[in-house]
This record gives structure tokens, sequence and C-alpha cells, in this order.
């Protein structure tokens, strides 16, 4: 083991890029040298912030160092990068099996089951929760690898908080505090869906604009603007929850974009009054 | 006169600074007193972290220019070259569009 983490050491030196840091935070983490792989972990995530093993990964460390708040957060960014990780979904099924939460955790297990249905650890886990013992916590994921979020874009309930509204569909997206979304979609310059993508991250800039804002004793903040390299976007919040983010192609000035965000903040806002 | 008093000198303009991106630490500042340099530098350089992950998973790519609104003031960034932002903190009814040039040209000729 110890002459494998050396390898793994100098193939991570030797390309820091590389995805070999999973296999090398694992190594440490097994041998139960955490600090090591937290280091690791947090390195690769720096390099690779959208990728749903780094977050598993960092999750599974996190869990051996008993903080499982952050394992939850960490594992819960892994299913909004990719949906199907079965790692994050048996992670998040133990961690839900901590708190009492059997419902959830077996909810978590069902789904995990359905991406791969012929693992037999799933099932053991389900029958030993049912039993009244703790699911195994998770080891290194099997075969899973980085996925795209496969939501479907623009759904019914999900178009009607903008209907009417310019790029409903593809360049004005509304989540909850903790990055879930609540309505529209977002799509790159490509045409894939970012949606879950974007989310995820945006909640972590939500709480940071706030900070920032009330640290430098500027007060509540009510906008923020950004000029990209292939596009402007304009986020706000719509309820101190709930966070607004409006996309548009570089064109479109950022005072322009500022109106079309209050337009879409005050649809945003009558439409969680009416669902609230 | 140096890039950062060309930023301070536009009326309402509380404060100017270059920061580290990587490590939130103040590299040149120029501030009125009241303003926590440091304090700013990490923000700043935190949520421009954030944002620029944020952007980057939209397709946007880096962010050029960003402005934080708030009730009593705005923050103004610009992501220069070399790992380092350039800072402005303001007053809420600072012109935007001038700091924002400034900004930009002292990001152009002070990295």
């Amino acid at each position: 083991m110890a002459e494998d983490i050396r390898a793994l050491s100098a193939q991570l030196a030797q390309d820091p890029q590389s995805l070999v840091f999973l296999r090398l935070g694992e190594a440490l983490r097994r041998k139960g040298q955490l600090d090591g792989a937290v280091r690791v972990a947090v390195n690769g995530l720096e390099r690779h912030p959208h990728l749903a093993d780094a977050h598993d990964l960092y999750a599974r460390v996190l869990t051996d160092k008993h903080d499982y708040e952050r394992a939850f957060d960490e594992w819960d960014m892994a299913v909004r990068i990719a949906p199907n990780h079965t790692g994050a979904l048996k992670g998040l099924a133990f961690l839900y099996f901590k708190v009492g939460d059997l419902a959830q955790a077996e909810a978590h297990l069902e789904l995990a089951r359905k991406v791969e249905p012929d693992d037999p650890t799933i099932d053991q886990a389900i029958a030993m929760m049912r039993g009244g013992e703790s699911p195994p916590a998770p080891t290194a994921s099997t075969g899973a690898s980085p996925t795209v979020a496969s939501r479907t874009v623009g759904s019914l309930d999900e178009s009607r908080v903008f209907a009417g509204l310019e790029g409903a569909d593809e360049g004005l997206l509304l989540i909850d505090g903790a990055g879930r979304v609540l309505g529209g979609a977002l799509r790159d310059g490509s045409g894939s869906d970012v949606t879950d993508r974007v989310a995820a991250y945006l909640a972590g800039v939500s709480q940071e604009a706030a900070r920032t804002a009330k640290l430098l004793g500027l007060g509540a903040w009510n906008g923020l603007s950004a000029e990209g390299q292939h596009g402007n976007v304009h986020l706000a919040h719509p309820t101190p929850e709930a966070l607004l983010l409006v996309v548009r192609e570089r064109s479109v000035p950022l005072g322009r974009l500022a109106i079309l965000a209050q337009r879409a903040t005050a649809m945003a806002k009558r439409w969680l009054e009416r669902e609230t | 006169m140096t890039a950062l008093e060309m930023i301070t000198r536009v009326r309402g303009v509380r404060g100017a600074m270059l920061v580290s991106a990587d490590d939130g630490l103040v590299v040149a500042e120029q501030l009125m007193e009241g303003i926590k340099g440091t304090a700013v530098a990490a923000l700043a350089a935190s949520l421009a972290g954030r944002l620029r992950r944020a952007m980057e998973a939209a397709g946007i790519g880096a962010s050029v220019f960003w402005h934080l609104q708030s009730e009593k003031g705005a923050l103004l960034v610009v992501p220069g070259g070399g790992g380092l932002l350039v800072v402005a903190v303001a007053e809420p009814e600072v012109n935007i569009g001038l700091v924002r040039l400034e900004l930009l040209r002292a990001a152009e000729t002070a990295l």
C-alpha cells in the first residue's frame, strides 16, 4: 500500500492535472492518513470542480473524519453534477440513516439500485437498514465516471415561472438557497444543458455575496452583474432564500441585463408567493 | 499618478486595491479610513473564485468585470493578468461605467 501511495504521488507530481488524485486520495483514506487524503481531495477539487468523483472522494474522507455535515454537502454536490452517481447516492443514504431519516435513506438507496440493479451491495444495504442496522459507510464508487447532469430542460411547471419572458428556457434560472432548481434552464454555447451544474455553484455565490456585502458594511446586496468572455450575467434574489440568474450574450449590455433581471425578479417573486 | 490613484480620484470611490486572487492577500492599496483592506481583499478573492467557477460552468468563460451592488455601496472588480484582482469599493451613487473604465485601465497598466 505504501508502495502504491509513493507511486501514485509520483504520478500526480508529474502530471498535477491528471485524475490519479482520485486513486491517491482513496489509498491514503484506506490507510487512515486522513489529513493527507483531505489535502489530495481538496487540491483535486480545485483543479476539477465539476468532477462528481472528486466531491465523492472528499465526502468519503470527511465521513471518516466524522465531519458528516460537510460530507453531506459534498455528496449533495456530487449528485447535482451527476444525478446517477451511485457512490454519492449511497453516501447520502448512509448519512440520512445516521440522522434517523429512514425514508430518505431508503429513497436514495432505491435510486442507486435503479442505476445499478446488479450491485448486490445496494440490496444488502437496504436489507440491513430495514433490519435496523446502519448501511455500510460508502467505499470508492465502482465505475462511477463524471457524467453531465441529465435533467430535462424546461419542464412545463418550471417554464411557467418565466412564461412569456425572453429566454425563459435557456438563459433564466431560479434556484433555492440550497442550489436546487425552481424554474428556468440554462444552455451553454454548444447547446448543452448546464442547468444543474450552474445551480450547484450559484448556491455558494449567493451566500458569499451576502457575506461580503455584510462584512464590508455595505448592507444587504441587491444584485451582482458580471461581464464574461462569452456572455454577461446578472444575479438577483427575489426572496432572501431564492436566487435568480439571467444570462445573455455579450452584445446585451449590463444595464439592459439589469432591467431584464428586474422583470424576471418580479415574475419569480409572484410565482414564489403563489407556490408557498 | 499611480493606477490606484487614477481609480480613487473618481468621485464616490472610497478605495482601490490590488489583490492576489489565489490567496486573497493585499498587494497594494489606497483606501479611505475605515475600510479594512485585508477583509476586502479576502472576501473579493473568495467571491471572485466562486463566481469564476459558476461562469465557467455556464460556458460564459472567465469574468472580465463584476460588480456587487448593495444598499450602502458597491464592490467592483476586474480580474487582471498574473493572478491579480483590481478592486474598488464605492458609494452607492458612484458612476459605475467610469469606475469600470478606470479598473480596466489599471489592469492593463499595473499588471
